[in-house]
Parts: C-alpha cells; sequence; structure tokens
C-alpha cells in the first residue's frame, strides 16, 4: 500500500523510470535475478573458451596431466550453466508476477479515487486495454528487458577484459562490439522505430476500445444493419496498425541483422589480429583457438540485447499510458487530516452552492441553497438536464463544490473523509450496477456482516423476495453481466433492497422508479418513503406524484432553483411545478 | 504439442506462405552455419600448426567468411523482418474472422464481453511472438541438427554417434513435458480472462461500490486475484522450466563431452586439430535450435490457447436462419402470434410464458403488464433476433422463421430498451442505419423525437458527445435514440415500428410532447409499444396486457 501512495504525489520523472521507482520493494529479488542470469551466460562463454584450449593444447601432445583441469572446467561449465539458468528463469518471472499484480492494484486504487465523477474521461474499452495490456506490457520492461541487458552486458565486457589480458587489438575489437550490440544498435532501432512503435500502440488502444464497444451494441448494430460498416471501421483501423507494425518489423529486421554481422565480424576481427600475433610471437598459438572461438560464445550473450531494447520502447508507451492514469486529478480534495465526524443527528445545509464537471465548461449549479435537517424530507424536481444528479453527487462528495458550501451538523463536508461522508449519506441511483455474481452477493455488498435474514428482509421490503423465491436457486441464483438475466424493474428492486440493507441515515434517492411499471412504481415508492420515514430523504425525480407529503418541493430549472415550498405553496404559487403536475395527473386518467 | 496448427494454415494464407519462406531460410542458415565452421576450423589449425602462417596465405578463407558472416546477417534480418510482418497479418485475419462471427451470433453471444475483447484484442496478439520468435526456432530446429549432425558424423563417427544417441532425448522429452503443461497453460490463460472480465465488472460498477464503502476492499480483492494468477503460473512454469533445465543440461553435458572426447583423441593422435575444431564448433549448434524451441514453448503456448479459444468460437453451430428474402409487403399485412414462448437462460420462469397475439396493420399497439413480463422479449421475437421456444410467428401467412432476418430487419425499426449512443457527433449517431441521410432529415428527425435542444448545444448536430452519450442527461439521450429511430422510418418508409419504453427517462412534459409527435410521426405504419407509462397507453387503438402468465393455448396453426 506504500507503494500507492506515492504515485498520487506525480512527478516529472520519466514513465518507465517512474514505474521501476514505484516497485521498489521488489528490486532485491530483480537483482538475484540477474545475478543468476549474469552467472549462467559467464559459464557459457568459459565452456567454450576451455574447449577451445583443451583442443588446441591437446593438438601439441602434452602430458595428460596438463588438461585433467580443463577436462574437469569444461564439464563444470556445463552444468553451471543450465543450472544458473533454471534459478535465473525461476526467479524473474515469479518477481515480475509480483510487480505486475503491485502495478494492476496501483492502477485499481486510482481509478478508485477518480470515480465516478473523474471517469468519463476514460472510455470503458481504452480502462481494460489499459490495465489488461498496458500493466502486461510494462512488467516486460523488467522481464524482457532490463533484466537480460544488465547480465549480458556484463558478461560480454569481463570476457572482452580477459581477450583484452590475451592481445589488448582483439579484446578492444570486443569492447567496441559490446558498445554497437547492447547500446548503439539499439538506440537507433529505438530512434527509427519509436514513430511506428508509438503508432501501433496507439492502434491498438483504438483498436481495443472499437471491439469492446462493437460487443455491447451488437445487437443495435444488427438490428440497424450496421454490422458491416462498424466492421470496415474496424478494418481502416487495423490496416493503420499493419501499417504501423511493418515499418517496426523493417526496422527491426534490420536491427537482427546488425547484430547476427557485429558477432561475426568479432570472429573475423579476432582471426585478422590473431594469426599475425601467432606470427611475431606476441600470443602462444595455443590460445588463438580461445581468441577465435570466445566471440562465437559470445554470439548468445548478444541475440537478446536488441530485443530487450525493442521491448524498452514498447514498453515506455505503455508505461507512459499507465501513469497518465496515475497522474489524473482527483475532482475532489479530501482533507490531509479529516475533522471528527459529528454525530447524530445529521443536519445537512447546503448554502449558496456551485458545482461543475470535470473538464465541462459550463456550471451545473448555480447558487443553490437547501435546508436539510434530520428527518426532513425534500424533493428535487426538475426537467432533464436541470442539475439534480450533480446535486446528488457533490451531497454524496464525488464533486467538490466550486462555489458555496455543504455542511454536515456544521462541519463543511470538504473537511471530512469522503468515504466517511458516504457512511451517513447513502444513495439508490438510476443506473447502479449490478455485479456479475448472485442475488446474495449484491445484495450483501452493502453491509458484508449482514445475516441471511436481514438480507431477505431487505429483499421483502424492495418486493423482490416472492419473485426470488420462486428461483430454484433462490439468492444463490446467478444474476449475469449487468444483471442481464433480471427485468430492468427486477435489477432496480436488487439495487433498492442493497440501499434499505445499508441502513444510511441520509438517503437521496436518485429516480429510483424510473424502469418500473405504474402500479409497481406507485406501490414501490409508497414502500420505500415509508421504510425511510424516520430519516433524511432528499428525492431526485421528474416524477411529482408520490411526493406531495414532502416537506419541501425545490424546481430546478437550468441550475439554478427556479421555485420551492411544500405542495400547496406551489400550487398555489400557479406556476412551472403546478402545471407540470396537473398535466402528469391528466395524463394518469 | 503441435508445434503448428493445421487449422491456422487453412485459415490463414499469409501464414502458408510465411512457413515455407521460414523452412528455406533455416536450410541456408545450416548450409552457413557448417562453411562457417570449416573456415574457421581451417584458418586456425593452420596458423597454429601450419608454422609461419601470415595473412596473405589466408586471404581466400578471410574474404569467404567474411561473405558468410555477411549473409548470415542478411538471413537474420529477412526472417525478423518476414515473422513480425506475418505476425501482424494473421492476427488481423483472424480478429475479423471472429468479429464477423460474432455478429452472426448477436442474439447469444457466448462468453463476457469483456472477456471476448481481450481474446480478440490481446489473446490473438499472443499469436504474434508464435509467429515471430517460436515458428522460426521449429522450422530451424526441424533442419539444422540434421544437416550439423551428417556433417560431423562424415568426419567423426564418435561424435557423431554421441550427438546423434542425446539429441532425441531432447524432442522425446519436450513432448511429455509439453503435453503436461498444456493443460496447465490453458487453465492459466483462462484465469486471466476471468480476470479481465472481473475487472471491467469491477471498474464499471465503481460508483456503485463507492456509495457502499466497498471499492477500497476491491483493491484488495484485485491483489488477491492477481496473486492467484501468479501462483498458477508459477506452478506452470516451475515444471515447464524445470523441462528447460534438463534439456539445457542434456545438451550442455553433451558438447562438454564431446568437446573432451574430441581432445583425448587428439592426444591418441586418431584425430587432427581442424577435424576437432569443425567438431567443436559445430556441436554446439546441433542443440541451440531445440534449445531455443523449448525457450519460447511458453510464450507461444500462450499464443496456441488463444487460437484454440478463437477455434472454439468459429466451429460452434449458429442457429438455423430461414433464407427467403421475399418480406411481404407489413403495409396491408397482419402479425399472428400463436403460443410462442420463450424460456429464460438458467433461471426458472420464462422470459415470455405462452403468448398469443395478433397485430393488425397499420395499428398502434400498446402492450403493457408488469416488469419481467416479457414485453422486451416479445418485441426480440418480432424484430427476429429473438427465435421463439416453442409456437409460430406469421406474416401475412408467411412463417417468420422461413424469413432471412437481415432482410426482415430491413423493415422493421426498432428502439431498444436501453439504447446506446457512442463516442461521436450527434448527427452521427442518429444516422446510424442512414449513413446517407442529409443533415435535413437528421434534424426533421430530431425535431419529431422533440430534441429540438440539439439546436442549443455549442456544436449543433456536429457536438461530439463522449462514450455512451455522456454530457447529455438520460432523457436526452433517450430523445436522440428515438430520432435514430424515426430517421430510419422517415427514409425506409418502415412498415413495421418497435418501440420498447420510447418515453423512459423523460419528464412529464416532454413526454406528453413526445407522444403527441409520436402519433402523428407514425400515423399508418404498424406500430407495437412496450410501455407501462398512460399517455402512450391513452393514445393506443388497442392495449395488449401480458400477465406473465401463459395464454390458453390456441393450438398451433
Amino acid at each position: 500500500m506504500s507503494v500507492l501512495r506515492r504515485t498520487a504525489e506525480g512527478s516529472a520523472a520519466p514513465p518507465l523510470r517512474r514505474i521501476v521507482g514505484l516497485v521498489r520493494s521488489r528490486w532485491p529479488g530483480l537483482v538475484v535475478g540477474a545475478g543468476a542470469g549474469l552467472l549462467a551466460s559467464a559459464f557459457s562463454v568459459a565452456l567454450l573458451a576451455t574447449g577451445a584450449w583443451l583442443i588446441a593444447r591437446a593438438a601439441e601432445r602434452p602430458p595428460i596431466v596438463v588438461l585433467s583441469l580443463a577436462v574437469v572446467a569444461v564439464r563444470a561449465c556445463a552444468v553451471g550453466r543450465a543450472v544458473f539458468r533454471y534459478a535465473e528463469r525461476l526467479v524473474t518471472h515469479n518477481v515480475t508476477l509480483q510487480v505486475l499484480a503491485d502495478l494492476r492494484v496501483a492502477v485499481f486504487c486510482r481509478l478508485e479515487r477518480l470515480a465516478p465523477t473523474g471517469l468519463p474521461m476514460f472510455r470503458n474499452g481504452d480502462l481494460l486495454s489499459r490495465l489488461v495490456s498496458d500493466v502486461d506490457a510494462v512488467q516486460d520492461v523488467f522481464l524482457r528487458a532490463l533484466l537480460p541487458w544488465v547480465s549480458g552486458v556484463v558478461v560480454a565486457l569481463l570476457t572482452a577484459g580477459g581477450v583484452l589480458i590475451l592481445l589488448p587489438s582483439a579484446g578492444t575489437v570486443l569492447v567496441a562490439v559490446t558498445l554497437l550490440v547492447a547500446v548503439v544498435v539499439p538506440r537507433l532501432t529505438r530512434r527509427w522505430s519509436r514513430r511506428a512503435e508509438a503508432g501501433a500502440l496507439k492502434a491498438r488502444g483504438r483498436l481495443s476500445e472499437d471491439v469492446v464497444d462493437t460487443f455491447e451494441r451488437l445487437p443495435e448494430l444488427v438490428a440497424y444493419g450496421a454490422v458491416g460498416r462498424r466492421l470496415a471501421g474496424l478494418a481502416e483501423t487495423e490496416r493503420r496498425l499493419l501499417h504501423h507494425l511493418d515499418s517496426a518489423a523493417r526496422v527491426r529486421g534490420a536491427g537482427a541483422a546488425a547484430v547476427t554481422f557485429a558477432t561475426g565480424a568479432a570472429v573475423w576481427c579476432a582471426l585478422v589480429l590473431g594469426v599475425p600475433a601467432v606470427r611475431s610471437g606476441s600470443l602462444s598459438a595455443v590460445l588463438l583457438a580461445v581468441l577465435v572461438l570466445v566471440p562465437l560464445a559470445l554470439a548468445d550473450v548478444f541475440s537478446p540485447l536488441p530485443l530487450a531494447a525493442g521491448e524498452l520502447t514498447r514498453a515506455a508507451g505503455a508505461a507512459a499510458r499507465v501513469v497518465e492514469v496515475l497522474d489524473t486529478q482527483d475532482p475532489v480534495v479530501e482533507p490531509d487530516r479529516p475533522a471528527r465526524m459529528p454525530v447524530a443527528p445529521y443536519d445537512i445545509v447546503v448554502a449558496g452552492l456551485g458545482a461543475r464537471w470535470p473538464a465541462q465548461v459550463g456550471d451545473a449549479l448555480r447558487g443553490v441553497d437547501l435546508d436539510l435537517p434530520a428527518g426532513r424530507r425534500v424533493a428535487v424536481v426538475g426537467e432533464s438536464g436541470s442539475g439534480k444528479t450533480t446535486l446528488a453527487m457533490v451531497l454524496l462528495r464525488f464533486l467538490d463544490p466550486l462555489a458555496g458550501r455543504i455542511t454536515l451538523s456544521g462541519v463543511d463536508t470538504r473537511e471530512l473523509d469522503g468515504d466517511a461522508v458516504r457512511k451517513l449519506v447513502g444513495m439508490l441511483a438510476q443506473d447502479a450496477h449490478i455485479f456479475d455474481s448472485t442475488i446474495w452477493e449484491n445484495v450483501r455488498l452493502a453491509r458484508p456482516a449482514a445475516t441471511s435474514s436481514e438480507v431477505r428482509q431487505a429483499l421483502g421490503r424492495a418486493r423482490l423476495l416472492d419473485w426470488v423465491d420462486s428461483l430454484p436457486n433462490g439468492v444463490d441464483t446467478w444474476v449475469g453481466e449487468h444483471g442481464d438475466r433480471m427485468s430492468g424493474g427486477e435489477r432496480q428492486r436488487l439495487a433498492l433492497a442493497r440501499v434499505l440493507l445499508a441502513d444510511f441515515p441520509v438517503v437521496v434517492l436518485d429516480e429510483p422508479t424510473e424502469h418500473l411499471d405504474l402500479t409497481t412504481a406507485d406501490a414501490l415508492l409508497a414502500d420505500l418513503l415509508e421504510a425511510t420515514r424516520d430519516r433524511t430523504v432528499l428525492a431526485i425525480t421528474h416524477r411529482l406524484r408520490g411526493h406531495e407529503d414532502f416537506d419541501e418541493i425545490v424546481v430546478l430549472h437550468d441550475g439554478v432553483v427556479a421555485e420551492r415550498g411544500t405542495h400547496l405553496d406551489l400550487m398555489r404559487a400557479d406556476r412551472r411545478y403546478r402545471t407540470a403536475y396537473e398535466q402528469e395527473v391528466e395524463l394518469l386518467v | 504439442m503441435r508445434p503448428v496448427d493445421p487449422r491456422l494454415l487453412r485459415l490463414c494464407p499469409p501464414a502458408q506462405r510465411y512457413l515455407t519462406l521460414t523452412v528455406a531460410v533455416g536450410l541456408a542458415t545450416a548450409g552457413l552455419v557448417i562453411a562457417q565452421a570449416w573456415l574457421i576450423a581451417i584458418a586456425v589449425s593452420r596458423a597454429q600448426l601450419g608454422g609461419d602462417v601470415g595473412l596473405d596465405e589466408l586471404r581466400t578463407l578471410l574474404l569467404l567468411l567474411l561473405v558468410v558472416v555477411l549473409a548470415r546477417a542478411g538471413l537474420a534480418g529477412a526472417q525478423e523482418t518476414a515473422g513480425h510482418r506475418a505476425g501482424a497479418r494473421v492476427t488481423a485475419h483472424l480478429r475479423e474472422v471472429v468479429l464477423r462471427r460474432s455478429a452472426m451470433q448477436a442474439a447469444s453471444p457466448a462468453g463476457s464481453t469483456g472477456g471476448r475483447a481481450v481474446l480478440v484484442t490481446r489473446g490473438i496478439d499472443a499469436l504474434d511472438s508464435y509467429f515471430a520468435r517460436f515458428l522460426p526456432q521449429v522450422a530451424l530446429a526441424a533442419v539444422v541438427p540434421v544437416v550439423v549432425l551428417v556433417q560431423i558424423a562424415l568426419v567423426d563417427w564418435v561424435s557423431g554417434l554421441l550427438i546423434l544417441v542425446t539429441l532425441p532425448l531432447i524432442p522425446v522429452f519436450m513432448v511429455l513435458v509439453g503435453m503436461h503443461t498444456r493443460e496447465q497453460t490453458a487453465r492459466q490463460w483462462r484465469t486471466l480472462s476471468v480476470l479481465a472480465g472481473h475487472f471491467l465488472d469491477v471498474v464499471q460498477g465503481l460508483p456503485t461500490l463507492k456509495v457502499f464503502g466497498r471499492a477500497r476492499v476491491q483493491a484488495a480483492e484485485i491483489a488477491r486475484v492477481s496473486d492467484q494468477h501468479r501462483s498458477a503460473t508459477a506452478r506452470v512454469l516451475r515444471v515447464a522450466f524445470l523441462s528447460a533445465l534438463v534439456l539445457e543440461l542434456a545438451a550442455t553435458l553433451s558438447v562438454a563431452v564431446v568437446a573432451v572426447g574430441v581432445g583425448l583423441r587428439l592426444l591418441d593422435g586418431g584425430l587432427d586439430l581442424r577435424t576437432a575444431l569443425v567438431v567443436l564448433v559445430l556441436s554446439p549448434e546441433a542443440y541451440l535450435p531445440i534449445r531455443n524451441v523449448g525457450t519460447s514453448f511458453h510464450a507461444s503456448a500462450e499464443g496456441m490457447a488463444a487460437a484454440d479459444e478463437v477455434f472454439a468460437i468459429l466451429e460452434s453451430p449458429l442457429a438455423d436462419q430461414g433464407s427467403s428474402r421475399d418480406v411481404p409487403d407489413l403495409s396491408n399485412a397482419s402479425l399472428v402470434l400463436v403460443d410462442v414462448a420463450v424460456p429464460r437462460p438458467d433461471v426458472q420462469g420464462d422470459r415470455l410464458p405462452r403468448t398469443s397475439l395478433v397485430v393488425l396493420p397499420r395499428e398502434l399497439l400498446v402492450v403493457t403488464g408488469r416488469s419481467g413480463a416479457g414485453k422486451s422479449t416479445l418485441l426480440g421475437l418480432l424484430l427476429a433476433s429473438l427465435a421463439p421456444d416453442t409456437g409460430t410467428i406469421r406474416v401475412a401467412g408467411i412463417d417468420l422463421a422461413a424469413l432471412d432476418p437481415d432482410a426482415w430487419r430491413q423493415e422493421v425499426a426498432w428502439l431498444p430498451q436501453r439504447p446506446l449512443l457512442f463516442a461521436g457527433t450527434v448527427a452521427d449517431n442518429v444516422r446510424l442505419g442512414e449513413p446517407d441521410a442529409t443533415d435535413d432529415e437528421v434534424a426533421h428527425a430530431l425535431h419529431l423525437a422533440s430534441a429540438d435542444f440539439v439546436t442549443g448545444l455549442p456544436g449543433g448536430l456536429q457536438t461530439v458527445l463522449g462514450e455512451s452519450g455522456a454530457g447529455l442527461s438520460a432523457g436526452q439521450r433517450q430523445r436522440i435514440a428515438l430520432a435514430r429511430v424515426l430517421l430510419r422510418v422517415q427514409r425506409r418508409d418502415s412498415g413495421l415500428v418497435l418501440l420498447d419504453e420510447p418515453t423512459a427517462h423523460l419528464d412529464s412534459a416532454t413526454e406528453g410532447r413526445v407522444v403527441s409527435m409520436l402519433v402523428r410521426a407514425l400515423a399508418g405504419r404498424t406500430t407495437v409499444v412496450a410501455t407501462h407509462r398512460k399517455p402512450l397507453t391513452a393514445v393506443a387503438d388497442r392495449v395488449h396486457v401480458l400477465t406473465g402468465e401463459p395464454s390458453p393455448a390456441v393450438g398451433v396453426a
């Protein structure tokens, strides 16, 4: 969790460095993995070097004792190489998966702070792609990029150091080849493929969004005969992706060719430098074979290096997107030191409230006053888009006021922890999410400690118990993605049962009867108001009937209060409210 | 383990061409590896034993070696480029095929949206490393060891025999391990898919979770599920890597034994230095390609598991569909539903209990009933996106099941219960089914849907909406969706209009306006409206109440 807090600060460090810093606690494991890899590669080079010396020396027919140490060394190198390679793989993969889990949780915790008002800026498909692909790509930084690179370069330089002692010119060539393969070629390929890789990542993100989108609206697309055009649009994105991938493939091919060539050239140079050295006597003839075959052994060490660099480039783009999520500003500023929560009774006062959604231009609310002492029931009515839902968002501390303030028993809610406020102020939203789980789990979410009879009671009060009991699996029935196996009315009743179980002292009802038929809606509203009679209620609705006995009715129009008073007051005033009310009643007859 | 899935090759022509190319590259590489070994061995042995040998005497050898080095570099580059290109093409091809197939199964897509999206994006992308890394290794492994082994045996049969005995151990062992890890890899893949579906669900439910103070707990839940996935993966990898360990041990120990053996025979004088060097340089090359197959195996197994899922989708049977495109004239046709019923999947009770109903030509029929009585299901039947489990639907005497559903839907306009707006302009959203409609036609449709507020938006018709119509209220979104339907009705002169809760999310004043506009716009068209709103039932020609109970059977006509 300490990992997560650090991310909220945000900094100007490049995304990859941020990610590496983020998993500081996993560094020891990463170092152990790199060390094992280093030893494995070192044994691999030593195997061929000792083998070459053994054969070259044997050709001079020395007594067998001279060779016995080399014989043992060759076998030891063979075993050492295999064992350390195994250790490396095991350690690095395990650490990397831990890193992956850390990153997933970090990204989720950030999203948790942003929901729901900071969220519309992310499209859902993008979110999915962000977590699954980007975080996975970021883990490749460690497994496929950093670790192989570090251990490969160290081994190559150690080898070059050894050759440098035998023949300085050949050692220098190896250092140069190492730098070429580990630094120059990757740098160049990275520069040349940067645009293609970035383009590919963007196209892939776009494709992923479009694919999720297409799956979600397939029934509608089929009904409107729009599937063909939709697929054509996807094919266009796919073509763009292919174009970028092809350019990247060409650069990768050039990189692979350069590395293969550099390794071969090292062998060639060793011959060209070694043969005259043997002739002049500055190099013992036996060591010529070692000098020539060692670069051949380095081919194994070099071959993953350009790949590592490529992974690094790809991961940089993904890391940038992950960091973008981590750096998105909170829609709500939580207090550093929350004020003490007031005790019951909870009186809410809204004074001169103005509010605006993130990244929107116009104010959704302006100068709204509202008095909501404990036990009072207020209805906020108005046409679609009049700012009713914004008011609910600010009350639940999902959105900070732009002007004015909201106090809870005298304490400004901005000084209180959002989660603490939401323990007292609950909401039944018109689009409450039903999770892909059982009825039981969906209801119990509100209070995990609730007993079976409490859950059943809540279902009963939401008038859903008879239906639930008629199901073969009862409360254990699986409701499907978004509750798709239930009807709209059943879904809303399930959400209602959840709110009743949570037992909030203050309840915001955001169009609770939206999807229900008239008779059920009337009965439900009556039940609902009866069940919440002993607590504070703020009903947000465009349906006027059923709220006649509320203590106050506030008519919102275009973000400001147009009218307010009791039902009788407003009927007497004979303005907007009365017209709408009479129209509604008339339509019923 | 099947290194190459024949279905993949059948489905994707680029994959076939690529496989041929890869084998050719493998053969060429084997030749170059042998040439390089000989050139190095000759040069070193002459320099070491030939006494006073300088670069002049080795000029031809050195030039040839340079040519070989350049040729190997060229082949490596070509192989790398071709691998990624082929991978990208196969991936694109599979993606399109899966999407097309899913569109045909739109009424009942199997698997969660999140899971399928992961498959179609990341899952299929795993095939890229299969083509770029795994397949070339397989080709090399099939060609190079054989060629190299023959070469070694020709110069030194003892070493050749040793390699001949140890080499086959590797693939045999690999097949055994592969069979063992295959199932586990598949399971790991499923976990990842479940994880993705779970995460999407949780993120979409974040507002709800926050209301109940349960969002932070979910972070721990995600950590737990990720950790589960980690330990599952670690179990698979431990076995997969153990096999790699044994393979490496077999390979490196064999090389060591060959080197020591060759060295000792040099002592006896049974072998010359040149031959010994050729054997030393070539013997690791015999094992290298097979070892590389082992190391890239688990990466490719992920790709193969995804491919299997793709084939599962492609090979699942499609529901029988009618093929007649001869749709009767709907302006004079009655729709007769006889004893139709649709069961609910997994849940007791029917989505639509046995129902019989006649829809007369050009009438406005309102279907009411409590939530869950089957109103939306009834509209789905009339849209032919659902088929009744029992009973028949006849249109002017023709069985609806005999008609091609696409041809039928051309004549029908439908408003779903939860219409979805997409990111794009208001005009594009209205034009969903009618891409050629003019701005005037779009504006008129919006007017008919009482969505005149659009003209007041900053960009008017061209105002860009966010995902799911973000930036608009629910009522505004509803009216844009209605305009979408009305545009289709106007342009196609639709004979049948199906509206599911057309006035949901509307305040009563707007509802009144919408209802009177609808009555005028739809006059003379057969219209079926599912609703429980009084304003709509008040203007209906006829109201049919769905009770949620089966109606008495009238017998199948």
